[in-house]
């Protein structure tokens, strides 16, 4: 069974006093925070290594961004995928989802051999988790997302969906996108060997010309989403407690509440 | 300050640092409280193949030495004094069968320990055999191609849980020192058994017990060495542990450093924190000095020993000394700077004075390090050196 996991480099926001907003693009400044693997593409990492140990196959890391994201995908082998892809290319910088979508898409048609593609549920940089989704438009593929455990019977893929207050039991041929959330498992630690292997590893880099698509549907070009503005939401006034018996206190309210023309 | 770590050694510390902070610190006082064995992290540190970093590559590990095995140590010990002895105290009974085994022997045993399915322990200390070894009463009696192990080894780190055991035992009595034997034996064999884990003052995560030979058959082919050099097989090993010893106590007085500076940042009194105040600034600053000072006489004593220098009973001892020394009156400080809070255990700087205090007694107290480095000091100046 091959896999290929889509991970992302996001900042790390454990460590929030690193996290500067640049003034002038009202854009966050990406080399002042530490990077590390988005949260939720370890747990898929480890979802594919675990699928592979349990059913043989190879993982195969894809990720899309600067050189520099070439740790993040250190890290994965580090952790046990055994191939690792980056897409890089100025061009392709400042893409949105959709744009980042069909240049995942396009990537994962040119690897070619795969029965799973895996995703975490989102990046906690941007939270829009959408580029999963997107991949398995662009592809034609099924999708399940928010999944938080996977089984495969007889080349059928069976998954529980988190749902609010429930879970959905959803099945869906092979191959398949799965996004996966934080509940599947625990990610692993990297084991020396897979560090010092992963040093050595020849990481692919796929640039424009190699990829051969459209150069209108990548980067900021081929981005249909403008950000206009970043701002802090203003934050929400304090809540009021209000005390005393129950009549009292339903006297206040009401009173309250035609104050502010609600009643 | 900057020791210079090769970019592998870096990468262990970095590793080793990533698990305690993320996977030991919540589990300290858990541990600590109900004395249980640390089964859990124990498989982590195996998964992440911390437990070979000093066995050579042909037998499985990453081919460090003394120093990886200090890095580790001392990493662990910052978190955990007790967690971290579960893992060297492996390291000790592995020891023996590094320098003293045949191939046979080093091919059973060691890939085993290095990837961690197996922990190992070291017995030598007897109820009346601590710092006067010479004086163990297990008896290893020559039956035919076997020996009968008949007696009770006391203390043993990993006793119980460890599935590996170097055991010194006497094959000759009258021969006095010269008649000791090392065997390695397992967990399981008939006439091998366990006494009752004892409750500590400290490293309560680990297991202290008795091993108890009755009749315990054992092959001649599980001499480490040959017959007879039981002493030199425990000293050798010793030579090679004691800078763990000394990274564990380091650890642990780190570790009282770092908590000592960050509460003295937010206690306040007199309406300033009292890190402001050069009563407690003083404090520090001697902490951080011994601590220092430890650390750069342990990591040049495991650079000299992984450089194949012969003679390192004296660095050896030395560095594990002023260490357990270091950790004794740095964790004791430590509590001092927090007070009353210090003496509670909901705060972490009792329990690291605790752990301390083991460090100057095990492996040799510090009077027998002290008789060690004098011994070698008139030794050199007879040879004239």
């Amino acid at each position: 069974m091959d896999i290929i996991v889509c991970i992302k480099q996001v900042p790390d926001t454990a460590s929030l006093h690193t996290l500067k907003i640049n003034p002038k693009t009202n854009t966050l400044m990406r080399d002042t925070a530490p990077a590390i693997i988005n949260p939720f593409d370890e747990n898929a990492i480890e979802e594919g290594i675990r699928l592979k140990e349990k059913y043989a196959g190879e993982v195969t890391v894809l990720s899309m961004g600067p050189p520099q994201v070439e740790k993040a995908l250190r890290d994965a082998l580090a952790m046990g995928a055994d191939n690792a892809i980056l897409l890089s290319d100025r061009s392709f910088a400042g893409a949105d989802t959709l744009a980042t979508s069909y240049t995942l898409a396009e990537a994962i048609k040119k690897i070619g051999k795969f029965d799973l593609i895996l995703f975490g549920k989102q990046a906690i940089d941007g939270d829009t988790a959408q580029v999963g989704p997107g991949v398995a438009e662009c592809l034609g593929l099924p999708q399940i997302t928010y999944v938080r455990k996977i089984e495969i019977e007889n080349g059928k893929l069976r998954a529980e969906r988190t749902l609010e207050d429930s879970f959905e039991l959803v099945e869906a041929e092979l191959p398949a996108v799965i996004t996966v959330t934080k509940e599947i498992n625990t990610p692993r630690y990297p084991s020396l060997k897979g560090i010092m292997k992963s040093k050595k590893a020849q990481i692919t880099i796929w640039s424009l010309k190699e990829m051969s698509i459209d150069s209108d549907r990548v980067g900021l070009e081929g981005s249909s989403t403008q950000v206009i503005r970043i701002f802090t939401p203003e934050m929400r006034s304090k809540g009021e407690i209000l005390q005393g018996t129950s009549e009292d206190v339903v006297d206040t309210l009401i009173n309250k509440l035609r104050e502010r023309k609600v009643l | 300050m900057d020791y210079f770590l090769t970019e592998e050694q870096k990468m262990i510390v970095e590793l080793t640092r990533k698990i305690a902070r993320e996977k030991i610190t919540p589990v300290v006082a858990h541990h600590d409280e109900t004395e249980e064995f640390p089964w859990d992290i124990m498989k982590l540190l195996a998964e992440a193949d911390l437990f070979g970093v000093y066995i050579p590559q042909e037998y499985g590990g990453l081919g460090g030495g003394v120093f990886e095995l200090s890095l580790v140590t001392e990493e662990l010990s910052k978190v955990c004094g007790g967690i971290a002895i579960c893992y060297a105290a492996t390291a000790l009974g592995t020891y023996p069968i590094l320098l003293f085994g045949n191939e046979e022997q080093k091919k059973k045993y060691l890939p085993q320990l290095a990837k961690g399915v197996r922990l190992a322990a070291f017995a030598l200390t007897e109820p009346n055999a601590g710092s006067d070894a010479a004086g163990i009463q297990t008896l290893a009696k020559k039956e035919g191609e076997h020996y009968i192990l008949n007696g009770t080894k006391q203390w043993i780190t990993n006793g119980g849980e460890a599935e590996v055991y170097t055991v010194i035992a006497m094959t000759d009595r009258a021969r006095g020192a010269r008649g000791a034997t090392a065997f390695i034996l397992e967990k399981g064999m008939d006439g091998f058994d366990f006494g009752k884990k004892e409750k500590k003052m400290g490293i309560r995560a680990s297991a202290t017990r008795e091993l108890i030979f009755t009749d315990c058959k054992v092959e001649a082919s599980r001499i480490l060495g040959k017959e007879g050099i039981g002493f030199l097989v425990a000293m050798k090993t010793f030579d090679a542990s004691r800078p763990g010893v000394a990274a564990q106590a380091l650890g642990i007085a780190h570790g009282a450093l770092d908590d000592a500076v960050k509460y003295s940042r937010q206690r306040v009194q007199f309406g300033k924190p009292i890190s402001s105040f050069q009563a407690i600034q003083h404090i520090l600053a001697d902490m951080a000095t011994q601590v220092e000072a430890a650390r750069a006489l342990i990591y040049a004593t495991a650079r000299m020993i992984d450089k194949g220098v012969k003679d390192i009973a004296r660095e050896s001892a030395m560095s594990k000394l002023f260490a357990s020394d270091v950790a004794m009156k740095v964790t004791t400080d430590a509590v001092q700077v927090f007070g009353g809070y210090g003496y509670m255990r909901e705060y972490p700087v009792e329990k690291r004075m605790r752990d301390a205090k083991i460090t100057q007694i095990y492996e040799g107290t510090n009077q027998i390090q002290r008789n060690v480095i004098a011994l070698q000091l008139i030794k050199e100046a007879a040879k004239g050196k």
